[in-house]
């Protein structure tokens, strides 16, 4: 890494943080919010629910393990191993020690190179203990980081007030076949952002997956599908409109529905239920969800909207509940194969207890 | 559904001994919290009476007694307990349980194992059950093969291809395991290995691999959470308990962490672990296996709480073992609290936004002869944990902490000259090695070729190293400097020594430009919730502290010193001090801030006190958070030596040192004024001078007459202290070990021979006796306190004697002006009584006489340093029972070490019990350190004629009871003089049979009892040595005390061991 240069972080309450650039020497701006999860960068920061946002990492030694090789597909596309998507997907990054030396048989550059290659700005030096402690007391906010401090109001558009998922998912319908020819389950993905392992995780199983942006109705598909399956996405759900008015009337075709995070949100606003934005949301891999009668999961996580369980309708019921803050971590319906859940059952980054959700999913299609 | 049963039998680890040490009263000690907050009635077995667990306020019932089948079955009868938990007293515990049900006692008692059950247990513990289970769930062990000979072991390390690594099944810390290049290596490796195992594992060496370990944790609704993980520095190859480990995995990325992860879990739910446990992982550094896996293997799997499990809790502030007690009662993780933040769950993941890196504590220079090389068998006597949020930073703090004279990583006093041999092998010295390897040129690449140390590592140090290659000026320093100083973890003496200034020079410069510690909390969380507790760390990676400075001083406040990391010489007994002093301060309704970093400790239980930092003991750390907190004063006296260094530091800091002045301090710690202190009050001290050249030593020496005992003031290696007989090994020792010199001046004093050694413990209040206890040693002088056999009370004293401690404790009191515990060592010669020793502060014996006596004498010392009236008439030599300490050693683990008893300390760890008579007790403790009582055959060599002659008596009782002494010619000639039966057995230099080597590697001996010439120290000395290693090493047991033997056959002739009464410590 060349010299130190300061830069800062602005957020919108007058609030400013000072450290070191690495990564594109340069502004951003974004949505303020931080992860406590302890590993996985190169995950985090290509999943793509986190457009529009500047992630912060708790965890205070980041760059370790490098970057594995990378291939920039801005036309998210891209199922290539150890990344989330094609593309960095945070605005910026902010840490508080950065490793320049790295170490591991598969890295390819390091996090600095691999930043400033796709011109995404990061500060280190940051006390992330109390910047997080600022997030969690005022709830997330918007921010800059900046390398002069200006004058004047800090104007930054909120990444929440757009329809952000229908930007980031596939403007095409792409196909993805398993290695197994002749997969008889076809799943048409509404793709608001979906994160490789998901892809993965149906093409591992055999099944065949037809990606299909947002806006897709799946009741005007040329396509073949068994069962319909909503991705995560960056965003406040409400903005995703047609998505969800076209599951909702998608719910007569009787095929197998299923949602995770963001697509779970969908779900629930399809379904008649409310949805509400969390103060500092839920970004880490240790939140434990119970399935309601069952056992309790150790789940990753990546959202800042729940589904409101009071606004459920009567034929929906809560199907995971989370065990630290009762919030809704998932809803099905009583009685048709209608579900979805708020925690990554993918995972990448985290802990992989609840892959078995894919399962259940394609048993029924 | 919780247990319906009430009664619940705990069993303890015993003394502690390498392998084993304090974490398991930490362990203990928080099953007991959890199980009595259940309403459960507990018997705990634990005859350690210098720990926390063992306080009559924790259980229902103390049992001070041998943790082993006999005696836990004896008290089953009487206790009748519904439960027993296995799981929270280490290996000892573990293999207890499991003989208590192969002997079928817990089902003939109907007692029902809580927690994971022995099923589980033997197929974690048997190596060849537990890859036959692994292989069941597809889960890959290294390639191994489980022999029961020698014959079938050389067999299969052919198989496997050299080099390969033996591991003994059912031991502790990896005791009889070890690697083999080659036939002849292995063949000497199988038979060490079999003395301590029925069964050795041959297994593929994964030398170089990465060692990774995640603590699991399963309820009985199947619930299944790692609460972390962890990596060593140290390649696999280096016992984990050996190796430098840091928390979180660094080097990992997140599917290799997962990939980890879910393995653990798999392994452990198919193991039906109930509780917690400890998985153990190699995982190849360099490639994905042809499975598209990580390419990894389980090395082993502890079904128990551990030292690791330990150090976990600490780490993530996780109470893993509180947890695991009410998940043996049948609670599920998502029923029971989270104790840091009182809003969440325990069934969750600590996220941490710090690291906390772990450095083993070792001892080796104690310990004459020892081969000094770590690897797969555990040497280290202790542990320290630093936290902070950057590599450099814990690590330099973790050097400091282990107080073994460093400043840090580097500019330190001392060069390492060795660089290559102590890169390539590793021994205490590898991480100073690669920094000095560093600065001397070598590459980060040539040095992870050498050591096979993930490079990530020696980037960090090459890091701090880095940082020290430009000098500079006081004049120059500015804030940015100093804080990036700061966060490369480098101390203000460090940057005193860069920058030609010394520490308080730089504390002040550096607080005139605000470059201050920040202090953080633990919060399991890293910040998402807030947290309830004041777990704390420093760091100066960070603007603002977690928790308010307090504005001025708290009247109510008092911040109590730590003892730092266990070590020969201090360990759990100054624990037990540290918390008791905390227990009693906020009973008088203090707040207490407790400094200390020893992740094995109680009083590092962030629910001891109200305030834990976990933080150095060092001179600028207390003052920062003194200065932070702003407390009354601070206690001192607690936690040993090292708090006690710190005294008049301190008091010149401004410090209010509460208790005994740290002037009076300095006047006991300085030899000089010492000495001068007892000539003028007329106390009689042994003879001794200080010397500045060779010939002027001899000289006094001569005066004086030899024996001498001599310390110098700068040792090159060995230990410290030594009793030299002649000029000749006086010139010896000193060429050889240490320095003579106006600069290093070395002490001669006079060595009495034939002397009793007593001691005092006891409190004074400005300058008055207010309590004391008297103990009596059995060995006479020369074994090191900390060695011997203690009696209280005294058994053999006159009562002149008696009376005469008592007057001179007294003057020493009022001349002292003693406000707070002290200690007084005394040697007695037909009523002669010289002081060697006075401490001013709490001793290590102050658990065993305040349990002994029933008087809590910190409760005394604490109220006495606040200035509470607590005179009284308090009965401390007249007791209806006997308590009896023995000291525990490890020579086992410590290859090539002289089992020896000496000036210097040797010890790890002590048991004490409660007997109705001297021998009583003394049986029972001898038997509570892992004893195993003569069967038959019992080889005596003695060395000096008075020896013999005085054994006479016993060796004629144990003819008697039909035991075959074996005796070497001229121990059989002397019995054979006085008509007692002896067998001959020729010495191991006299090449003829029958020969002690031959019958100790046949095991045909089931003690030896082995006592030196002291005059003829030279004098078949080697074959001394062989035969007291060789009995270590074939697991024989060893006497090698005269008055412990004589005590011994004593005992044996006096009681069988059914006539040993099983009664409670409050029965007495």
């Amino acid at each position: 890494m060349n010299e130190k240069k300061k830069v800062y972080l602005r957020l919108a309450n007058g609030k400013i943080f000072a450290g070191y650039s690495f990564g594109k020497y340069g502004n951003t701006d974004g949505e303020v919010v931080f992860t406590t999860g302890m590993t996985g960068y190169p995950e985090s920061l290509t999943d793509p629910s986190y457009s529009g946002q500047i992630l912060v990492f708790t965890y205070p030694l980041i760059g370790n393990y490098g970057i594995p090789e990378f291939k920039r597909d801005d036309t998210a596309k891209s199922v290539q191993d150890n990344f989330e998507s094609g593309r960095i997907s945070v605005r910026g990054m902010i840490i508080s020690n950065y490793s320049s030396d790295y170490s591991h048989f598969d890295a390819a550059y390091s996090l600095d190179t691999w930043l400033k290659d796709n011109d995404i700005p990061g500060i280190y030096g940051i006390d992330t203990r109390e910047l997080t402690k600022t997030l969690r007391t005022t709830g997330v906010m918007l921010g800059r980081i900046t390398t002069e401090i200006e004058e004047g109001e800090l104007n930054v558009v909120d990444p929440n007030e757009t329809n952000i998922a229908a930007e980031v998912g596939v403007q095409e319908p792409v196909v993805y076949l398993p290695q197994k020819k002749n997969s008889k389950k076809k799943i048409l993905l509404i793709d608001c952002g979906v994160k490789n392992n998901i892809i993965r995780n149906f093409l591992s199983r055999d099944a065949e997956v037809i990606r299909v942006p947002a806006g897709f109705d799946p009741l005007d598909s040329q396509y073949e599908f068994g069962g319909i399956f909503v991705s995560n996405g960056p965003g406040d759900p409400k903005m995703c409109t047609s998505t969800i008015e076209n599951l909702r009337n998608s719910f007569d075709l009787n095929v197998p529905i299923f949602g995770i995070c963001l697509g779970s949100q969908i779900l629930g606003l399809s379904a008649g239920a409310d949805t509400y934005k969390l103060k500092f949301g839920h970004r880490s891999q240790n939140q434990p969800c119970i399935e309601v009668g069952g056992h309790c999961y150790i789940t990753s996580q990546n959202h800042g909207y729940a589904v409101d369980t009071k606004t459920l309708p009567e034929d929906w019921e809560e199907w995971f509940i989370n065990n630290n803050d009762g919030t809704n971590e998932g809803v099905k319906h009583k009685s048709k194969p209608f579900f979805a859940v708020q925690f990554h059952p993918e995972s990448s980054p985290g802990p992989n207890d609840t892959g078995w959700l894919f399962d259940r999913f394609l048993d029924l299609i | 559904m919780t247990n319906p049963i009430n009664k619940i039998l705990l069993l303890g680890s015993g003394a502690l001994k390498i392998g084993e040490a304090g974490e398991f009263d930490y362990s203990g000690s928080q099953a007991i919290k959890a199980l009595k907050e259940e309403g459960k009635y507990v018997v705990l077995v634990n005859p350690n009476i210098a720990t926390v667990q063992t306080d009559k306020d924790l259980a229902d019932k103390v049992y001070l007694l041998p943790v082993n089948p006999y005696f836990v079955e004896q008290i089953i009868k009487k206790e009748k307990p519904e439960g027993i938990m296995l799981g929270f007293g280490g290996q000892t515990a573990l293999n207890c349980g499991l003989e208590l049900n192969r002997l079928g006692i817990l089902k003939k008692y109907n007692v029902q194992v809580l927690g994971t059950q022995v099923d589980s247990i033997n197929k974690t513990e048997d190596r060849e059950l537990f890859v036959k289970e692994l292989q069941k769930i597809k889960v890959r062990t290294p390639k191994s093969i489980a022999v029961r000979n020698v014959k079938a072991g050389v067999k299969a390390a052919k198989e496997i291809g050299y080099p390969v690594i033996l591991r003994a099944g059912f031991t502790l810390g990896g005791l009889g395991s070890g690697f083999a290049n080659n036939e002849k290596e292995i063949s000497k490796a199988l038979n060490e290995a079999f003395s301590y195992s029925p069964q050795v594992l041959i297994e593929e060496d994964l030398r170089g691999w990465k060692e990774i370990e995640y603590e699991v944790v399963r309820d009985s609704a199947d619930n299944c959470i790692t609460v972390c993980n962890m990596e060593n520095f140290d390649p696999l190859g280096v016992h984990t308990g050996e190796s430098i480990v840091i928390a979180p995995s660094q080097t990992l990325s997140n599917a290799e962490y997962h990939q980890l992860r879910d393995i653990s879990i798999k392994t452990i739910r198919h193991f039906k672990i109930l509780g917690e446990c400890n998985i153990q992982f190699a995982l190849n550094p360099h490639s994905i296996s042809e499975t598209g896996e990580f390419d990894y293997r389980v090395i082993e799997v502890n079904a128990r709480l551990s030292r690791s499990s330990a150090l976990a809790s600490k780490v993530t502030g996780y109470p893993l073992a509180y947890i695991a007690a009410k998940l043996g009662l049948g609670y599920k993780l998502t029923e029971l609290e989270n104790s840091i933040t009182k809003k969440t769950y325990s069934c969750f993941e600590p996220a941490l936004d710090y690291v906390a890196l772990k450095i083993p504590r070792w001892d080796l220079a104690k310990f004459p002869r020892v081969e000094e090389e770590i690897g797969s068998k555990m040497k280290s006597v202790g542990e320290v944990m630093a936290i902070g949020r950057s590599f450099p930073e814990v690590l330099q703090k973790a050097i400091r902490m282990l107080q073994v004279g460093k400043f840090g990583l580097v500019l330190n006093k001392s060069k390492t000259q060795t660089i290559k041999e102590d890169i390539i092998t590793p021994t205490p010295r590898r991480l100073f090695a690669i920094a000095r390897a560093l600065r001397d040129g070598y590459t980060v690449d040539e040095i992870h070729e050498m050591s096979k140390i993930d490079k990530w590592f020696l980037y960090q140090i090459a890091n701090i190293d880095n940082f020290r290659k430009d000098t500079i000026s006081k004049e120059e320093i500015t804030a940015d400097f100093l804080l990036e100083a700061k966060q490369l973890g480098y101390s203000d003496k460090q940057i005193g020594v860069l920058a030609g200034s010394d520490e308080d020079e730089i504390r002040n410069i550096r607080k005139s430009l605000g470059v201050m510690p920040v202090f953080k909390q633990i919060d399991t969380l890293a910040a998402e919730y807030p947290a309830e507790t004041n777990y704390l760390y420093s760091t100066y990676h960070g603007n603002v502290s977690d928790i308010e400075e307090t504005p001025e001083r708290d009247e109510k406040k008092i911040m109590v010193l730590g003892s730092g990391p266990y070590k020969i010489g201090s360990s759990v007994e100054f624990d037990w001090c540290c918390v008791t002093t905390a227990k009693y301060l906020k009973k008088l309704g203090y707040k207490v801030v407790m400094v200390n970093y020893n992740p094995e400790t109680v009083s590092t239980d962030y629910d001891i006190c109200d305030k834990l930092y976990f933080e150095e003991l060092s001179l600028e750390r207390v003052l920062d958070i003194y200065e932070f907190e702003k407390p009354l004063g601070v206690i001192i006296a607690m936690g040993g030596q090292i708090p006690n260094n710190l005294a008049l530091k301190l008091h010149e800091n401004n410090v209010w040192i509460l208790g005994t002045s740290p002037h009076s301090i300095d006047k006991c710690e300085d030899r000089n004024k010492f000495s001068s202190i007892l000539d003028r009050l007329e106390i009689d001290q042994p003879v001794w001078q200080e010397l500045a050249d060779l010939k002027q030593a001899k000289k006094f020496s001569n005066k004086i007459g030899y024996p001498v005992l001599i310390r110098p003031s700068y040792v090159l290696s060995g230990t410290a202290m030594k009793v030299c007989n002649n000029d000749r090994s006086l010139q010896e020792y000193i060429k050889e070990h240490a320095q003579i010199s106006k600069d290093f001046p070395v002490v001669i004093s006079k060595f009495e021979e034939g002397a009793k050694e007593i001691e005092i413990d006891g409190v004074g209040q400005n300058g008055e006796l207010i309590i004391y206890a008297i103990s009596e040693h059995v060995e006479n002088a020369g074994v090191h306190s900390g060695d011997a056999t203690l009696a209280i009370p005294p058994q053999k004293l006159y009562f002149e004697t008696v009376h005469q401690v008592k007057r001179i404790t007294k003057a020493i009191v009022k001349e002292l002006k003693i406000t707070g515990p002290f200690n007084i060592q005394f040697l007695a010669k037909e009523n002669r009584v010289k002081v060697i020793e006075c401490n001013l502060r709490a001793s290590r014996s102050f658990p065993f006489i305040s349990k002994a006596t029933n008087y809590n004498f910190i409760d005394f010392a604490v109220r006495s340093i606040l200035g509470h009236d607590i005179h009284g008439d308090y009965k401390t030599l007249d007791l209806d029972h006997i308590v009896v300490k023995a000291p525990q050693f490890s020579f086992s683990r410590l290859s090539g070490a002289d089992p020896i008893l000496g000036v210097e300390m040797s010890s790890t760890g002590e048991v004490a019990c409660f007997g109705e008579s001297m021998e009583e007790a003394f049986l029972k403790s001898l038997l509570s350190t892992g004893f195993r009582l003569p069967k038959k055959n019992i080889l005596v060599t003695l060395g000096d004629i008075e020896d013999k002659v005085e054994f006479l008596d016993s060796a004629r009782k144990l003819n008697e009871m039909g035991f075959t002494i074996y005796a070497t010619t001229n121990t059989h000639n002397t019995l054979k003089e006085y008509k007692v039966k002896s067998r001959l057995v020729y010495k191991i230099n006299e090449k003829k049979n029958p020969n002690i080597l031959t019958m100790l590697e046949k095991k045909q001996f089931d003690l030896v009892i082995n006592t030196q010439s002291m005059k003829h120290e030279h004098k078949s000395m080697r074959d001394g040595y062989i035969m007291r290693r060789k009995a270590i090493d074939y697991n024989i047991p060893l006497i090698n005390n005269l008055k412990i033997a004589v005590l011994f056959v004593n005992s044996i002739y006096k009681y069988k061991i059914e006539d040993l009464e099983i009664k409670s410590m409050d029965e007495y």
